[in-house]
């Protein structure tokens, strides 16, 4: 190491600015200036709240209308509830981290087609190697292979996006539009051409919906994204400097490129976690990443993370039992969340246009 | 030592820097000046590693820019682009906190903290410093930034035209703080500048630019002749003497 100079922080200020006395506690904590406490104590209020929500939530939806067999129902409704809750999770995250590594706060892997590209791989193999085949074959073996499929597409969609440079906004959801819409058209034309008994086992995989998820893949799912979680919580200081752009990340020391990779990886495994689990929820998480940061005053991923999967899960649970329990509707919460993510992304898209 | 060997990058067929060699000793404040699209930029840039060359190696302090750990040069060498635009919603104290990033992770200490005030001060962002700032102006955003890369503490700064969108006290203000930092603090500090006469009044060496090449290098008494500036410039300068320092003068 070199002698490097004490730091010029003991040097006394230039006599032409002003005396603002510092008014510190003696023992501030870490480092942090009087405001930002507060606003760290405030962020730590909202995630509480969240919890707090997500707990009656999920709370609500065992125990409310639990007549007859009892058992029976609250085993059915457990099942439920943890495959929204690694749903939510999975959707919450994958949106936060989309972000940040690409540097805008309105795309989401919804939004960029990233969930149809899943869907077209699933049918894909049905396709190739029929129903007969694969429903012999161990589910998880399966879903790991399209896994991979999703990784390996997904890293080369996002070099086609993102690759070389900055691009417009506008152009990028446009592309999303495009790409979106053309998996799922080719997705349906694949349906079309494989035999109506693979078709079935194939609609019943896409179409699951939170009520006939299979275990074993739910615990393989909610072990992927509990690793995702995990790994993204020890990562998330260089997250943040991720965020701040590919130029102050390096200057920082933060090698960028592999970070960024690191990210698209584990963005495609929980994009296809969430999508082999229920289908594509296109913008449940743009909502939710978005309405995150607005509640906790901040873009620091220690924060953000767990703030967006507690809503997410608020969302999808609560919004389940108002429609079951109250309006005892089945079934059309994805559509009512895509109305109004749809809305807001719209919105989203107008305010940026204006500045 | 900063030393710059044989570097070229090319973008498609434009030779943006053709074989540059340059050395910057330790100490001091170098400016690199020349017109437009003369390279000032790129060769910043490939000196910090922000961007690859295609040929030629630049080592800091026997360190190869290209090779060492991005963590490492981090705590050695601070650099500043021109543009700097921002996708997160931060406050001005959050973003000058980075800075302190490469010394202690995420988690500051009191000293960092000490070193990020000192520097929000200096700069006068207090008022501001925990507001979250959407659109700030060019200026405050500016010196905010400038305000990081400084908290960085490293024994080399580079700086692509600091003086970008700061009116004239605020300039004046933060030339006097990057001569403080070599003269006081044994920095070396290397910036792009626009206006001829800061290089002039505020720096030791001067380095020329002109289509990808370094076209003259010296003292600021050897550069600040009318015929060199006519050679960077194509253009017209008289020199004057004036308190002290030369001053160009193009205005005519
Ligand atoms: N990313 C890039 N892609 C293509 N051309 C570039 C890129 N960056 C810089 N250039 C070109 O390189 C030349 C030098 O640019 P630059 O280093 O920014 O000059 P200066 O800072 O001296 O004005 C310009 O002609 C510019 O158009
Ligand atoms: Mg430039």
């Amino acid at each position: 190491m070199t002698p490097s100079p004490p730091s010029p922080a003991p040097a006394p200020v230039s006599p032409a600015s002003p005396a603002t006395a510092r008014t510190s506690p003696p023992a501030a904590p870490r480092g942090l200036s009087p405001a930002q406490t507060a606003a760290r104590h405030r962020e730590r209020r909202v995630l509480a709240v969240l919890a707090l929500l997500a707990v009656a939530a999920v709370a609500g939806f065992c125990l409310i209308g639990l007549t007859g067999d009892w058992e029976y129902a609250l085993g059915l409704r457990t099942r439920k509830i943890a495959t929204m809750i690694v749903v939510g999770t999975a959707v919450a995250c994958s949106s936060v981290l989309f972000q940040t590594v690409t540097g805008n706060r309105v795309l989401t892997p919804g939004v960029m087609g990233f969930d149809q590209l899943f869907v077209l791989i699933q049918t894909l193999i049905v396709f190739l190697f029929g129903a007969l085949t694969l429903s012999s074959a161990d589910p998880r073996l399966l879903f790991a292979g399209q896994v991979a499929a999703m990784v390996l597409f997904a890293g080369a969609l996002y070099r086609l996006l993102f690759g070389r440079g900055g691009r417009d906004l506008y152009v990028l959801v446009l592309a999303g539009v495009v790409f979106g819409t053309l998996f799922g058209s080719l997705s349906s034309l694949a349906s079309r051409l494989i035999n109506p008994n693979d078709f079935v086992v194939l609609q019943d995989s896409l179409f699951a919906g939170f009520n006939q998820v299979d275990p074993d893949l739910l615990a393989l799912s909610a072990l992927l994204v509990a690793a995702a979680a995990v790994w993204t919580a020890r990562l998330a200081p260089r997250l943040d400097v991720v965020a701040l752009g590919r130029d102050h990340a390096l200057n920082l020391g933060v090698h960028h490129a592999r970070v960024v990779n690191r990210v698209l990886v584990v963005v495609a495994v929980l994009v296809s976690v969430s999508t082999a689990l229920v289908g594509p929820v296109t913008f449940l998480g743009l909502l939710v990443a978005s309405l995150a940061r607005q509640l906790t005053g901040t873009f620091r991923h220690g924060t953000v993370l767990p703030a967006a999967a507690l809503l997410a899960v608020t969302v999808l649970v609560g919004g389940q039992l108002v429609l079951e329990r109250v309006f005892t509707m089945d079934t059309a919460l994805s559509v009512i969340i895509n109305f109004a993510g749809g809305v807001y992304f719209i919105a989203l898209l107008i305010r940026e246009s204006r500045r | 030592m900063i030393e710059i060997k044989d570097v070229t990058k090319r973008y498609g067929e434009t030779v943006v820097l053709d074989g540059v060699s340059l050395t910057i000793a330790p100490g001091g404040v170098t400016s690199v000046i020349g017109a437009n699209d003369a390279g000032k930029s790129t060769l910043l840039s490939v000196v910090s590693r922000l961007v690859p060359a295609d040929g030629g190696t630049v080592t800091v302090d026997g360190m190869d820019v290209a090779t060492t750990p991005g963590d490492r040069l981090a705590r050695r060498l601070a650099v500043l682009r021109q543009d700097n635009h921002l996708s997160v919603r931060l406050t001005v104290r959050e973003l000058v906190a980075f800075g302190r990033f490469p010394h202690s992770g995420g988690r500051l200490t009191a000293a960092d903290r000490d070193l990020v005030e000192e520097a929000i001060d200096h700069f006068e962002l207090g008022d501001l410093a925990d507001r979250h700032l959407d659109q700030p102006s060019g200026g405050q955003w500016q010196r905010a930034h400038v305000a990081m890369v400084l908290c960085q503490d490293t024994d080399y700064v580079l700086l692509d035209e600091p003086l970008n969108n700061l009116d004239m006290r605020h300039s004046a203000q933060m030339m006097r703080r990057l001569r403080r930092m070599a003269d006081d603090y044994g920095k070396t500090v290397v910036m792009v500048v626009h206006d001829v006469n800061f290089a002039s009044c505020h720096s030791d060496t001067i380095v020329a630019m002109k289509d990808g090449s370094v076209v003259a290098q010296g003292t600021t008494v050897e550069m600040m002749t009318p015929e060199v500036l006519n050679a960077v410039y194509d253009l017209d300068i008289d020199v004057h003497e004036i308190g002290g320092h030369r001053i160009g003068v193009y205005f005519s």
